[in-house]
């Protein structure tokens, strides 16, 4: 199987739905002579042309309005928002259109399209080249948010996300665009293996990254996106303290997997959830709220969070900043050893 | 379009308004404004006689500085010595022009790619450098990427890198003027691929229906990103939109200092003259790449390139200077040996200096600190000390 990263199997995805369906097409900012900023729509606009690749003009309310209108008349739209960050022009476009058009329309309407965009921050991007807003959308309802966090799942979760009756929105962790972790690359990486055809990662699934390996406290550990990797980090270390960390990637947000947080939790009695973002409204509120509600008989200790401070994101102090792989493993701890 | 033609109606800056006239529709003039052609043809000598050569020569000298500043800062990025760099090479004139024109009242909005109209007016290189590197002397408090400074002292509002957001922004705060009684204007710089985004319609049809004293200053440097003109619109001018909106429009030659100042000028007097505001599209090139983080080459070509030098806004001032006897090869020789050590010396100094402190992450949220954001400092302190931290590992203060 071939080995490819993040970018490179988005690209992948993206040229298998094109070959296979004419009306898929891709529209957003620089898109198509340059293959994007991140590069992940490169080779696309030579091979379908620029009435297929569409480098639009500098307006995200106008990429994903006009997206919205080809999806109503039976287009495929894949919009790429260049940054997460830039995508609030198009927030009213997403929020009060793409989300209720179905409903609104008592169903005459659906309008099936995809947004991708880069999240997150690790890349020395400051303020507006950082942020995660993923929780601000999964807050309105009608909004399939999907989160990969590495090279497989983005294949087949924007393959799932092509062949989905509903929007769906892809938070794509651009830290981990390369390599699991920084100065690496995907190749070591079990979920760096990508298939060469078409296969789908199933909406709705979360994915056990890291099974209890069966010797000491156990713990579970809920996160999603270029977390992922950081929390994975956190349990290697833990390991040798005695405790045995079950890492669940949600991978889909909304809807997210309610069962495989329960099923986890239940057994564990014991939960972290660690986002990038914001702690105020985060989507970890969320996941401690549904394992309050479902999983309180179980629970050994208060489930924790690990998020990023209530601030706007900082350059210089960037690496402060950002929820590590110690705040993961000290938040862990204090769970494992509650009494 | 009717009235694409006409000439303009504004006179000179130091005209105040007095000699304004206005008409309705406000004319919408798409014939570039030109005082000094690249071949050196002057076009309005009337104008050149207006300004102190001396000032020319000075202005001159600071974008000949300003070029020197963005190529050895490119180069620093290259050396990882800065985190990101974006230059404003073959658009000096869009930035120094319209600084020298206005008063020191006046606000400027600029986007990302305009230091020159603050270091104009006296923001020190150093604290733009300090900006760059985001240290403790940062007045942004290393928050923000490199070029995304503020300059309260200026009247230079602090920059975003949401495209666009500074234009009704700027309707705002030349509405206030007026409402407060002070003549002073506001001006707001953006590039061509801007003009698309919502915020360049709103915040235009605001200023057309306040008459808001506003100045649109769009820099077509032909480029967003990788995206060309043609992409962004269809028409053949941006500032063929003043005419949609009811305001005075005005197309310069973004490469001639000269018209550039008498553009500004010109639609200052309109808009202190109680008229209202004017788009001003100035014609330049990207002559750098968008960024540190893309290359021209995979969307343009060289030979584009190299005919658009030919406009370069320095060659041709420089040629008047010469030929006014204020300027030779031992000046200019001097002029960039000097910029050079200056912001060479600058980056060493900033680079010298410590991370703004950690504290400075939970200040500026809101005028005080919450509660939680004091539970967060502490938190983060607590991490530091514990021996975890990727931040410390990475050596971190
Ligand atoms: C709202 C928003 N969308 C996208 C971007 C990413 N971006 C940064 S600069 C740029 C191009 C801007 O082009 P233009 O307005 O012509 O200005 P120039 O860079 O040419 O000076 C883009 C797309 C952004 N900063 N903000
Ligand atoms: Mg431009």
């Amino acid at each position: 199987m071939p080995t490819m990263n993040i970018i490179q199997a988005v690209n992948d995805a993206l040229d298998l739905a094109m070959a296979a369906d004419k009306d898929v097409v891709i529209l957003g900012e620089d898109v198509g002579k340059f293959g994007g900023v991140f590069r992940a729509t490169v080779g696309l606009q030579e091979k379908y042309g620029e009435d297929r690749v569409i480098d639009t003009p500098l307006a995200e309310a106008g990429i994903i309005g006009t997206a919205i209108g080809m999806a109503l008349y039976g287009l495929r739209p894949v919009a790429e928002i260049q940054f997460s960050d830039f995508i609030f022009p198009a927030y009213d476009q997403i929020v009060n259109e793409l989300a209720k058009f179905r409903y609104r329309s008592g169903g005459e309407y659906p309008c099936p399209m995809v947004i991708r965009t880069p999240f997150g921050g690790g890349i020395r991007g400051g303020h507006y080249h950082s942020q995660s807003p993923e929780a601000t959308f999964a807050h309105h309802a009608g909004l399939v948010c999907v989160t990969p966090s590495n090279p497989y799942d983005a294949k087949g979760l924007l393959l799932a996300a092509l062949a989905s009756p509903d929007p769906v929105m892809v938070f794509e962790p651009k830290r981990i665009y390369r390599g699991p972790a920084h100065g690496t690359n995907w190749s070591a990486h079990p979920k760096g293996e990508v298939p060469a055809g078409h296969y789908t990662v199933p909406i709705g699934k979360a994915d056990i990254a890291r099974p209890l390996r069966g010797k000491g406290i156990p713990v579970s550990l809920i996160s999603y996106g270029a977390m992922v990797e950081t929390c994975r980090e956190a349990a290697a270390k833990l390991e040798a303290e005695g405790i045995d960390v079950e890492l669940i990637d949600l991978r889909t947000l909304v809807p997210y997997d309610l069962p495989a947080i329960v099923e986890s939790v239940s057994r564990t009695g014991r939960a972290v959830v660690a986002n990038e973002a914001p702690k105020t409204c985060g989507f970890a509120a969320e996941v401690v709220a549904l394992i309050m509600e479902h999983c309180f008989d179980w629970l050994q200790a208060p489930p924790l969070r690990v998020t990023g401070y209530d601030t706007p994101f900082p350059y210089t102090l960037e690496a402060a900043y950002l929820p590590d792989s110690g705040r993961v493993a000290a938040a862990v701890r204090q769970v494992a050893r509650y009494k | 379009m009717t009235r694409s033609n006409a000439a303009p109606t504004a006179r000179a800056p130091d005209a105040g308004g007095a000699a304004t006239s206005v008409s309705h529709p406000p004319p919408v003039a798409i014939a570039p404004m030109q005082v000094l052609r690249a071949d050196g043809t002057i076009v309005d000598p009337e104008f050149i006689a207006s300004v102190p050569p001396a000032d020319i020569a000075r202005l001159y000298a600071a974008m000949v500085a300003q070029r020197v500043y963005d190529d050895r800062m490119i180069k620093m990025q290259r050396q990882g010595r800065l985190g990101f760099y974006l230059a404003c090479t073959g658009e000096e004139a869009c930035a120094y022009g319209p600084a020298y024109a206005l008063r020191n009242d006046d606000w400027m909005y600029p986007a990302y790619r305009e230091p020159g109209v603050a270091l104009w007016r006296g923001f020190p290189l150093q604290t733009w450098v300090d900006n760059l590197v985001g240290n403790c002397d940062d007045p942004v408090k290393g928050r923000q990427m490199p070029v995304h400074w503020s300059a309260r002292a200026q009247n230079v509002v602090s920059i975003s890198s949401p495209v666009g957001t500074q234009i009704p922004q700027c309707a705002g705060t030349a509405y206030a003027m007026r409402q407060r009684g002070d003549d002073a204007v506001a001006i707001c710089f953006f590039g061509e691929g801007t003009s698309s985004e919502g915020d360049f319609h709103v915040g235009l049809n605001f200023a057309g229906v306040a008459k808001a004293p506003a100045i649109f200053f769009c820099r077509n440097n032909g480029y967003a990103i990788s995206t060309p003109y043609e992409k962004t619109t269809a028409a053949p001018h941006i500032a063929l939109r003043a005419h949609g909106y009811g305001i005075r429009g005005q197309v310069v030659d973004g490469n001639d200092l000269f018209a550039v100042i008498k553009a500004v000028g010109e639609a200052a007097a309109y808009a202190r003259a109680g008229h209202g505001p004017t788009l001003i599209e100035a014609k330049t090139y990207r002559l750098a790449a968008h960024s540190t983080s893309d290359d021209p080459k995979a969307y343009r070509s060289r030979e584009e390139e190299a005919e658009a030098l030919i406009q370069d806004p320095l060659p041709r001032l420089r040629r008047w200077l010469e030929a006014q006897g204020l300027w030779d090869e031992a000046r200019e020789q001097q002029t960039q040996t000097e910029a050079s050590e200056a912001i060479l010396a600058a980056l060493a100094l900033a680079e010298a200096k410590p991370h703004p402190p950690l504290s400075t992450l939970f200040d500026d949220v809101f005028a005080a600190r919450t509660p939680l954001l004091e539970a967060q400092a502490l938190e983060l302190a607590a991490h530091l000390a514990s021996g975890e931290s990727a931040y410390r590992a990475a050596g971190g203060h």
